[in-house]
């Protein structure tokens, strides 16, 4: 029993271990987007150059348009990225949109900015608290949480928009220009930056994969996944208010409308973007450029002269024919 | 005057016979129940510093789940605690951690999405500039971690794109890289080929040199006596006995797990076999991708067919395409003489050809199911009572699988993802067996599952082939496959490198050196 013949330790008969073959280091799928987005964007060069595609203008009004989706889209990164999703942030940001609109009108501009993010501050808890500790899926609660969202904010404001007289608040938030940039493509990039570098670059991001790709794995290694749950959909009910803050100050006013269907752009960013559907990968550069994606074939589909009908059936056939070229197999 | 000899040893569960280092972990008195089913009553465990610490006992006898308490997953209902002679209240993950426990286990605590490295390191990235985390840094540290435990796998590679074996020594490696004091190993080498156990053990003796305490789980008798001072045995949440193995022989240890004495299902029996017998399943020259290389045999009826080789060597690819997963490139494979297509598992079935799979958590079932709906999923055709699955039929079918495979479960109708380890493999293998195939390809059927179930298994397997059908199992565990095997072939690098008649193997040696190509 206890007299094993000793085998000589080989330490090196090792067969073929999984160094990833040459073709496999060449993964195009995870840079679908990248190439995606080239591609089109010189179909458009070509051509719709005449239209007037590639002015300087044209192309930083893209970025303009997308600006706001591409920050609720960095939060929904996260929400995805955890296996989890938000389908309030729409209706939140018309919610954060109106709430900040009122509270400035009555309290001036700093309280209003305090409601506006407070409001994605409950939304996003009373999402997180559901989800992460009731385990309510996230699907239903959020489902449910659009809904509310979007009827507090018609009813409190008797479905009459909400002008914002404060020209300091319109500027700061999406009217104004810092130089040559416009202010909304600043927040844009502010959101951007320190997404990506929370998910890529943190523990918590880091966390927030584990979670979304084996929770029970990532409880077992001391990973609070409860709390990594609630956070996400904070995050996303956050950047959420402060996209609906964005909408109030670049059209000055608060209306209930803003931000209506966001949440399926913002999805669509990110599954274009590279993230699984499933959890557990994602980044958020690759939902950028999936927001920027979808920005630049509205853009295209406008100068080409296609009517509306046609836009949604085209825009559709895209986004289906990118995420199936970059799913995995 | 010549003292008297004293009176030997009074109790057998007496604790840790006077240490001079004294005990790195001492648990007293330990209830744990879920919900209504009580799992452990009432157990010690102590472990001494530098001690490597067997802990034994049958499938669902509650050793994870003592484990999963003193690592802080789970809490006791009951009991007390101490590490380092210190009570510890400890509720979570993190407070056992920073005790100094660290675990390998079972089920795995991976995350597939993320790099080897990254998983390792897992919570405690190394940081740079003190917020951000450094991969490069972890997956050079990681390397070295493998170099230590002389493996060589890539530390940027996708956990999700490689093998079990390696899912397990990832495991491994991520425990180790803890710097624990106390090693919690819950069967760390259930998938480990010959080699790569011998690296584990060389290396649980250099840890237990630096006074380091291991607990060690295993179903396996020999590396038990290889590696470990003393067994804890639990039986039905109790604990039977601890004892030095030098004090206990292996049919007390076998006794104890199982209840009762076990005789030979895990030595070789010659069965009948026909003279000339008709061609089950024939392989010609199949080909596909570059782990499987112009592979050809022939599975008789009533055979059983071992295959051996070493990790990577294309044992389950090959199981893989026979089974309709993979595509084969070229060559073709025949069914009782006629060719068949097998592109998709359910070709396969339906020529009669199972695959029992590698991993059962990630393939062989689906864990949010109840016991009983996973045990029916492939033979839901069968229960068909006009368009409806009729229920009555699909319950009485699934408590008669659960009693012949002895699954360990309170009530079928709960999720199977709660079961112990051995108890998933049962449902796994009794799944299958429910369809009634011809031809049965197991690969690691026995990872995790306990001795006496064990030579059940392996008894099953012989029946099988009693009544004509074919059978091929692969085992990284050279004397199961020596076992049941009427042939083995040997694979290296995706080919058929021998092929040798059970009676012509002298022993298990001689098999090691044929699977090693020496
Ligand atoms: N989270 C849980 N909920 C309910 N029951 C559980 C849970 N975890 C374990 N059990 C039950 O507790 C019992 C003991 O399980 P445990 O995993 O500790 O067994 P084990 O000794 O490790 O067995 P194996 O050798 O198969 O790994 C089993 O009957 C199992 O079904
Ligand atoms: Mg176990």
């Amino acid at each position: 029993m206890t007299n094993q013949t000793a085998t000589p330790p080989t330490t090196t008969t090792h067969a073929a271990p999984p160094r990833s073959n040459p073709l496999q280091g060449l993964d195009w799928r995870r840079y679908v987007i990248y190439i995606g987005f080239v591609v089109v964007f010189l179909i458009f060069a070509v051509t719709l150059g005449g239209q007037g595609f590639l002015t300087g203008g044209n192309l930083l009004n893209i970025v303009r348009q997308t600006a706001t989706v591409t920050v609720i889209a960095v939060g929904m990164t996260f929400v995805i990225a955890a296996a989890q999703i938000d389908l309030s942030v729409g209706a939140t940001a018309g919610l954060a949109s109106v709430v900040t609109a009122m509270t400035i009108a009555n309290y001036g501009v700093i309280l209003g900015i305090v409601a506006g993010l407070l409001t994605g501050l409950v939304v996003g808890s009373i999402n997180g608290g559901l989800v992460a500790f009731l385990k309510i899926p996230s699907f239903l609660v959020t489902l449910g949480m659009l809904g509310i969202a979007a009827g507090v904010a018609q009813w409190i404001t008797a479905s009459a928009p909400q002008p914002i007289l404060s020209d300091a608040y319109n500027k700061v938030f999406g009217s104004g220009d810092l130089g040559p940039i416009p202010g909304l493509v600043v927040w844009m990039v502010i959101s951007v930056v320190v997404g990506a570098v929370v998910l890529a670059k943190t523990r918590f991001g880091r966390q927030v994969l584990a979670t979304g790709g084996n929770p029970d794995a990532a409880r077992f290694t001391g990973v609070n996944t409860r709390s990594i749950t609630f956070r996400v959909l904070l995050i996303s009910a956050l950047l959420a208010s402060l996209a609906g803050m964005l909408y109030a100050g670049q059209l000055q006013s608060g209306r209930y409308q803003w931000g209506t269907g966001d949440e399926l752009s913002a999805i669509a960013a990110v599954i274009l973007g590279g993230t699984s559907l499933f959890g557990g990968s994602g980044t958020v550069v690759g939902t950028v450029f999936g927001a920027l994606l979808i920005g630049l074939i509205n853009n295209g589909l406008i100068l080409a002269g296609l009517d509306t009908s046609q836009q949604q059936v085209v825009r559709g056939a895209i986004i289906i024919l990118a995420v199936a070229l970059a799913r995995r197999k | 005057m010549p003292s008297e000899p004293m009176p030997s040893d009074p109790t057998p569960t007496e604790p840790m016979p006077s240490a001079p280092t004294g005990l790195a972990v001492e648990m007293r008195g330990i209830y744990k129940s879920f919900d209504t089913t009580s799992v452990l009553r009432d157990v010690g465990f102590e472990v001494a510093k530098g001690e490597v610490h067997a802990l034994a006992g049958g499938n669902g006898a509650g050793k994870s789940t003592l484990m999963k308490i003193l690592q802080g997953v789970y809490t006791a209902d009951q009991g007390e605690i101490l590490i380092d002679g210190q009570p510890v209240t400890h509720s979570s993950i993190f407070e056992a951690k920073a005790a100094g426990i660290g675990m390998v286990f079972q089920e795995f605590s991976l995350i597939p999405t993320l790099t080897v490295a990254q998983n390792i390191y897992l919570g405690h990235e190394p940081l740079r500039g003190g917020r951000f985390i450094n991969d490069r840094e972890a997956r050079r540290l990681a390397g070295e971690v493998f170099k230590i435990m002389e493996v060589d796998i890539d530390p940027g590679a996708v956990l999700g794109d490689l093998s079990t074996a390696y899912w397990q020594l990832t495991e491994i490696a991520k425990a180790l890289a803890q710097n624990a004091q106390v090693l919690i190993m819950d069967e760390p080498t259930a998938s480990l080929a010959k080699h790569e156990t011998e690296s584990l053990f060389q290396l649980v003796e250099r840890l237990k040199a630096q006074g380091i305490s291991i607990v060690y789980i295993s179903h396996r008798m020999d590396e038990v006596y290889r590696i470990a001072d003393r067994i804890t045995i639990l039986r039905d949440g109790r604990r039977l006995f601890t004892k030095r193995l030098t004090e206990v022989t292996p049919a007390q240890i076998v006794e104890g797990i199982v209840g009762k004495a076990v005789e030979g299902g895990l030595e070789y029996k010659k069965r009948a076999r026909a003279d000339s017998p008709t061609a089950l399943l024939e392989v010609r020259n199949l080909q596909s991708g570059t782990r499987v290389n112009d592979v050809s045999f022939t599975l008789h009826e009533g055979e059983i067919l071992g295959l051996a080789g070493l990790m990577g060597s294309g044992r389950t690819e090959l199981a893989r395409v026979l089974f309709g997963i993979d595509p084969l490139d070229s060559g073709e494979v025949l069914v009782r003489g006629t060719k068949v297509d097998l592109s998709s598992p359910r070709d396969a079935s339906e020529h009669g050809i199972v695959l029992v799979p590698e991993d059962r958590r990630r393939q062989g079932l689906v864990l949010d199911h109840s016991v009983r709906d996973n045990l029916l999923l492939p033979v839901l055709g069968k229960l068909k009572r006009g368009p409806f699955v009729s229920d009555r039929a699909g319950r009485s079918l699934a408590d008669q699988l659960i009693e012949r495979f002895q699954v360990k479960v309170a009530n079928p109708g709960r999720p199977v993802r709660l079961l112990s380890g051995g108890n998933q493999q049962k449902v796994v293998i009794a799944k299958w067996l429910g369809t009634d195939p011809d031809v049965l390809i197991m690969d690691e059927p026995t990872a995790g599952v306990d001795i006496g179930t064990k030579s059940e298994i392996l008894e099953t397997i012989r029946r099988l082939a009693d009544t004509g059908k074919g059978v091929i199992v692969i085992s990284s565990e050279l004397p199961e496959l020596l076992a049941v095997s009427d042939r083995v072939l040997v694979l290296r690098g995706g080919a058929i490198d021998s092929q040798l008649e059970r009676t012509d193997i002298p022993n298990e040696e001689s098999l090691q050196l044929a699977v090693q190509g020496v």
